[in-house]
């Protein structure tokens, strides 16, 4: 493939090599975005201990206040406030909430979904694989944000709703590729084994299968979530995702563009936390992925 | 492949039909389904007033004999009309239909070409900093949301440098260069990921040719190193940029959403977004329907495309 001639390094140049060892390092375990991942995490799950503010209540004598790194800003609202005089530090932290929350859920439901028609398609064969994966192409040519348009006006917004379609939008991502692990594992000799022993299908499928296509699970698992998280953040700010009384990045976003000229951080600070979050899901995936199984090279 | 061919264009038809079931039933599945002709708070509407808009709608009709009716005139091009605009939907899009695909072609040339060459590029000084800077892009680029870099891009190039106007159309009696401007922020936000996907493509694929028999030969024989790269090379390794070009520009369908609702761009992706908000469900259905007309049409181009290109697909 490489077409530089193969040198031989001993592994003490590569040790001395410090940008070489750097790589090498984060190679062997991501752990830049596994720190950003597990701020935002603590940082949602704490949100009531940790916001200074209340989310929702404004300050009108300390509206548009920049970050305290301008001219101007101050250690009381360190991410400054929004046109409200709202601490934008305490509605990044309950934001982080709602956009964890609902991905975490979607993901979930469509991991159990996906791993339950990959298996199943790839273990029974034939008109039960023909019809699960006609289904699976369908659903996967759906156009799921002009859907997500029509149940908010039909059903109004609200989290539920958002949750729910995303699940439901996003089960047949990967189940493709479960299924032809399932088709390939099906034919080894424990599974055969498995059945000459009598054991029936359930028990193989969760005793023999499932443990072997669990990587699989997990690395689409989590470059799915990263994906998940834009979703939301769009939905929301499109204002047909969570209604506008709950902060959300999404929200505060869309209600920062107006005034890009003046309070430009409304809006910047909210999409810098999902590019980090979504971007350490990526790298997080993409690790796993070549760790576990560089052949799903192609799934995003 | 002919049975290949009609097994594909019977699978668009039901999806498109799937789509207007879908469609259908989402928008009567609220509570109450008048809330997508009237605003929730519409409120000091006599309740005689709100059963004579009920039967007006049709909305006092069994959920099927209802979606047949809607279906029949679907079938005939009548999508009604917009509630808020009071005038036919079919007018409406048409006139806001140019404006998005304008923007979508203009997009598209601004993302396949230098995605191509950069892809080349990559892959012929691979390992170099130039294929680490545009791979790196390439990986930001998934992580941000169209939408924000879109507010981004408004920020510095519009707002603080003051090179490009921030939003909107300019009216077509505006000279070329003063239109041409106005594209220029909404096609690359547009096109950035899909110039992603054209430079991966077009790297992973270009490798793979680079390290076949006949590029070697073609070396062997003596053939500049140009002209390997360029008639060669890229001829063979253009197959798979070329194949993804119809999920491509179906991809555009959910961006010109944001990136028109974050212009004001007076196109069809904005016009969707404001009848959601206004409860215009006849204006949102006969988008969406477009919408989804076009998204299947384009997977069924891609899916023939991969066929022709490649056998192996035909009998799966």
């Amino acid at each position: 493939m490489t077409d530089q001639p193969i040198v031989f390094q001993s592994p003490v140049k590569r040790v001395i090599a410090v940008p070489g060892r750097v790589f090498s390092f984060s190679k062997r375990w991501p752990i830049i975005p596994v720190v950003i991942m597990l701020l935002i995490i603590f940082g949602a799950i704490f949100a009531p201990v940790l916001a200074p503010f209340e989310p929702q209540k404004g300050d009108l004598r300390a509206r548009n206040m920049p970050p305290v790194w301008l001219d101007g800003g101050d250690s009381t609202h360190w991410l400054g406030t929004d046109n409200l005089g709202r601490d934008i530090y305490s509605r990044m932290l309950y934001g982080a909430r709602i956009s964890l929350f609902v991905a975490a859920v979607a993901v979930s439901f469509g991991l159990v979904m996906g791993t339950l028609t990959g298996v199943t398609a790839g273990y029974y064969g034939g008109m039960v694989d023909e019809i699960l994966m006609r289904l699976v192409d369908l659903w996967s040519s759906l156009p799921f944000l002009l859907i997500a348009l029509i149940v908010a006006i039909s059903v109004g917004p609200s989290l539920g709703m958002v949750i729910g379609l995303l699940a439901v939008s996003s089960w047949s991502a990967g189940s493709r590729n479960i299924r032809g692990e399932v088709l390939s594992l099906r034919n080894r000799e424990y599974v055969h084994m498995a059945r000459v022993m009598n054991a029936s299908d359930v028990r193989i499928i969760l005793r023999h299968l499932l443990p072997n296509v669990m990587h699989v699970v997990i690395v689409i698992t989590t470059l799915r979530t990263g994906s998940m998280i834009i979703a939301e953040a769009g939905l929301s700010f499109l204002g047909v995702g969570v209604p506008a009384s709950v902060p959300t990045w999404g929200l505060m976003i869309a209600q920062g563009q107006k005034f890009l000229t003046t309070t430009w951080w409304m809006s910047i600070i909210p999409g810098v936390a999902i590019f980090a979050i979504v971007l350490s899901f990526n790298f997080l995936g993409d690790w796993l992925r070549d760790r576990f199984d560089p052949r799903l090279n192609q799934l995003d | 492949m002919q049975k290949f061919f009609i097994r594909r264009l019977i699978f668009a038809f039901l999806t498109l039909w799937s789509i207007t079931f879908v469609v259908f039933g989402l928008s009567r599945m609220g509570p109450d389904p008048l809330l997508i002709y009237v605003r929730d708070d519409s409120y000091g509407i006599s309740e005689e007033t709100l059963e004579k808009l009920r039967a007006k709608w049709g909305l006092d009709q069994p959920f099927h004999i209802q979606y047949i009716k809607w279906m029949g005139s679907i079938v005939r091009g009548d999508f009604g009309e917009s509630i808020a605009a009071q005038r036919p939907v079919t007018k409406i899009i048409a006139e806001r239909l140019p404006a998005t695909l304008q923007l979508a072609a203009v997009a598209w040339i601004l993302a396949s070409i230098p995605g191509v060459a950069l892809g080349v590029l990559s892959a012929v000084k691979r390992g170099s900093m130039w294929d680490y800077f545009t791979r790196t892009l390439a990986l930001i680029g998934q992580a941000t949301p169209s939408f924000w870099l879109a507010i981004l891009m408004i920020l510095v190039v519009a707002v603080r440098l003051e090179w490009l106007p921030p939003a909107t159309k300019a009216d077509s009696t505006e000279s070329f260069m003063t239109q041409a401007s106005y594209f220029v922020l909404p096609a690359l936000v547009l096109g950035f990921d899909p110039w992603a996907t054209y430079l991966r493509l077009t790297r992973s694929s270009m490798l793979e040719v680079l390290d076949s028999e006949f590029v070697k030969l073609a070396r062997a024989k003596g053939v500049s190193g140009t002209s390997v790269i360029w008639r060669h090379a890229l001829r063979n390794a253009l197959i798979q940029p070329l194949t993804v070009s119809a999920l491509v520009l179906a991809s555009f369908i959910t961006g010109s959403v944001f990136v028109e609702s974050v212009f004001a761009w007076p196109g069809i992706g904005r016009l969707a977004v404001q009848a959601s908000l206004d409860n215009d469900f006849p204006v949102l259905a006969g988008v969406v329907l477009l919408f989804g007309t076009a998204y299947v049409v384009m997977n069924f181009i891609a899916d023939i495309l991969y066929a022709v290109i490649d056998p192996r697909i035909r009998y799966d």
